[in-house]
């Protein structure tokens, strides 16, 4: 959109004056007002924004925890207690950091969800999917980072068995495992280079990443719970019969959602700041001893599916393979499902019962994975593990055959 | 809003497998610590028993003293002449005056820093401590909530001294039923629990000071914030009544 004088004046000759020099107004119109969404978005729809929102968060109150915290092993774990207790709202800023990191992946979770249950990452959207997997792993490292910075037990020893796991790999794996710390075990120097990680490298590529997965969205538009293309029914001006403009109808409505989430995450930030051990874990408020070894390691809730994953394996090198592949097969959904219908609505009973296993198994390994591993657990780990796999199985050879429902030409509601 | 039949049967199946139990070893029975950290005169009464009681090796350091001159609307002078033994200021932290190594050396290892053990170990778990000293066969103190613990039971005279009843477990072995106060303390056990539950209320307070706080400020932060969602939604349903 290059300059020329045939543009509109608006009439507001401070907005003229960008106008002539920044394409303030034809960006505006572009990806808000002149952006045409479906209509029948519903509350599945709330979490791609809201997942902005927390990244917002964590970006802001980020910035203040780094005012005040040490990146040193011997500082560290005071410099948190610090913040928590004389610092001025250091405790509100820490809470919302903590929380936030939580919330990230609950928020993510049931983005990824919305994509399964509408096919949204069907063509001609796969690369929508395969930027938001990127965004996710991206994501998972940097919560890891993320979480050895209190530099508390669980900090320490979580760091210590998931950097070994890439130990297992033959070769160059201890060689590996020591180029990730920097060192003969977690030390000092591993915690100053995941700071250096967790506040600028992995932010920016979160960044990066996140403009890539709304520029691909955008080119084609957003999908929908019907799972057919609004731009197929267009009328007289072009413009498809069944979108509303974005701004003001879905600011409005987002505005509304992200109110309604910000009251969850307020209350818990409040009122439940360690989630019953789940988001600040108990062990976590003992500082890191490299000499005493908690009885009960485990990652935080977000990991436990893959950690459970692994240790349903009894070989090491394995399980760490399986753990891989099933992070890994994630990025092949939108090839994995070849169903002609993309919506959950018109695919049929198949497509019903393997998601809601898909989700059962999800949910099971991640409550399993916190476990302590005692042989039931251990069995019942394989079973769901075998489960979680058969998805991808079953979704790639059922959903050409299977029978459909008819799609609609036009969006039902 | 109209429920599918199938959100309804996900929603079921998902509700039902996430509240399945994961079979677990069973924890060790704790008893109940009935703590509230708003209730000043026990966090006071707290604070006085752990600056006598547990101060003198364990450290309190991400603690200063005149944050209970704020919090438990003290003046200044009472804390320095009731609560600091040392010779501290009022701005300083909650510290011991023995050195890490003399502890280690006297003590066989450094006390742990209590700051942060109620966040640790969790309120129960505390009461049932200092519930649960007993003397055992070898004369010595023991603990059931951390057996064979290094630390004596420093309030043995307000307690008195407990002994430990046996029974048979079904393998037949003998295990501690219960304890009994054999040799009566300067409280009775009622009083002596009450004593508990003041200290375990100052502990979880200086786990957490900002406790205080957050609860009071999260009933606004929430009540605004539901008027803005209503007011929001509000908005929403006018901007979309030509949405059809």
């Amino acid at each position: 959109m290059g300059n020329d004088n045939t543009r509109e004046k608006s009439g507001n000759a401070l907005l003229d004056w960008f106008d002539a020099r920044l394409p303030v107004t034809p960006f505006w119109k572009n990806v808000m007002t002149g952006y045409y969404a479906p209509k029948n978005f519903n509350f599945w729809y709330y979490f791609g924004v809201l997942s902005l929102v927390v990244l917002a968060i964590q970006i802001l109150s980020g910035i203040f925890l780094t005012m005040h915290y040490k990146p040193d092993a011997e500082l560290a774990f005071a410099s948190v207690e610090y913040i928590m207790r004389d610092v001025e709202w250091g405790w509100l800023i820490r809470y919302m950091h903590s929380t936030g990191a939580s919330f990230f992946f609950i928020v993510i979770y049931l983005h990824m969800f919305r994509a399964l249950l509408y096919g949204s990452h069907r063509a001609p959207r796969e690369l929508v999917w395969v930027f938001g997997m990127l965004l996710y792993v991206a994501l998972m490292a940097e919560a890891f980072m993320g979480y050895v910075l209190p530099w508390g037990q669980m900090s320490y020893w979580g760091a210590q068995v998931i950097i070994n796991l890439f130990g297992a790999i033959p070769w160059i794996g201890e060689g590996l495992t020591e180029w990730i710390r920097g060192d003969y075990f977690i030390s000092d120097a591993t915690l100053n280079r995941f700071f250096a990680l967790h506040v600028i490298a992995l932010p920016l590529a979160l960044l990066g990443l996140v403009l890539l997965h709304l520029v691909a969205l955008r080119e084609n538009g957003s999908n929908n719970p019907d799972g057919i293309e609004i731009k197929a029914n267009k009328d007289e001006n072009g413009i498809p019969v069944d979108g509303i403009p974005f701004h003001p109808y879905y600011t409005i409505k987002d505005t509304f959602g992200i109110g309604f989430f910000l009251m969850i995450f307020a209350f818990v930030i409040f009122f439940w700041p360690e989630a019953g051990g789940l988001f600040l874990e108990h062990d976590n408020f003992i500082p890191a001893d490299p000499l005493v070894t908690p009885a009960h390691i485990k990652p935080v809730w977000y990991f436990t599916p893959y950690y459970a994953i692994l240790k349903a394996v009894p070989d090491k090198l394995m399980g760490v393979i399986l753990m891989g592949i099933s992070v890994g097969v994630l990025f092949l959904l939108p090839w994995l499902d070849r169903s002609p219908a993309k919506s959950i609505r018109y695919k049929g009973l198949w497509y019903k019962i393997l998601l809601t296993l898909f989700v059962i198994a999800f949910i099971r390994l991640g409550m399993l994975g916190m476990a302590e591993g005692t042989p039931a657990q251990t069995v019942e780990m394989r079973i769901w593990t075998f489960v979680y796999f058969s998805f991808f199985v079953l979704l790639f050879f059922l959903s050409p055959k299977a029978k459909t429902k008819p799609v609609p030409e036009r969006l039902t509601h | 809003m109209n429920m599918k039949p199938f959100a309804v049967i996900f929603s079921l199946a998902i509700m039902m497998s996430a509240s399945l139990p994961v079979f677990a070893a069973a924890g060790g029975d704790l008893m109940h610590a009935d703590t509230n950290v708003r209730d000043t005169a026990s966090v006071q009464r707290g604070a006085r028993l752990f600056v006598n009681y547990c101060l003198s090796c364990h450290d309190a350091s991400y603690m200063r003293y005149n944050r209970l001159v704020q919090d438990l609307g003290l003046e200044e002078d009472a804390v320095m002449e009731n609560l600091v033994f040392s010779d501290a200021k009022i701005g300083d932290r909650m510290e011991i005056a023995m050195r890490p190594q003399d502890a280690e050396a006297w003590l066989g290892k450094t006390p742990p820093n209590l700051s942060l053990v109620a966040r640790s170990r969790g309120t129960d778990w505390l009461y049932t401590y200092m519930m649960t000293f007993y003397e055992d066969e070898t004369g010595g103190w023991n603990n059931l909530a951390l057996p064979n613990a290094s630390m004596p039971h420093v309030m043995w005279q307000l307690q008195g001294i407990q002994k430990p009843m046996y029974a048979k477990d079904d393998a037949g072995h003998d295990v501690i039923d219960h304890l009994v106060v054999y040799e009566p303390g300067l409280q009775s056990p009622e009083e002596y629990e009450a004593t508990v539950n003041d200290l375990v209320t100052f502990l979880e307070y200086l786990a957490e000071p900002a406790k205080l706080k957050r609860t009071s400020i999260g009933i606004w932060v929430l009540l605004f914030l539901g008027l803005f969602t209503g007011v929001a939604y509000l908005m929403k349903a006018e901007f979309w009544r030509d949405v059809h």
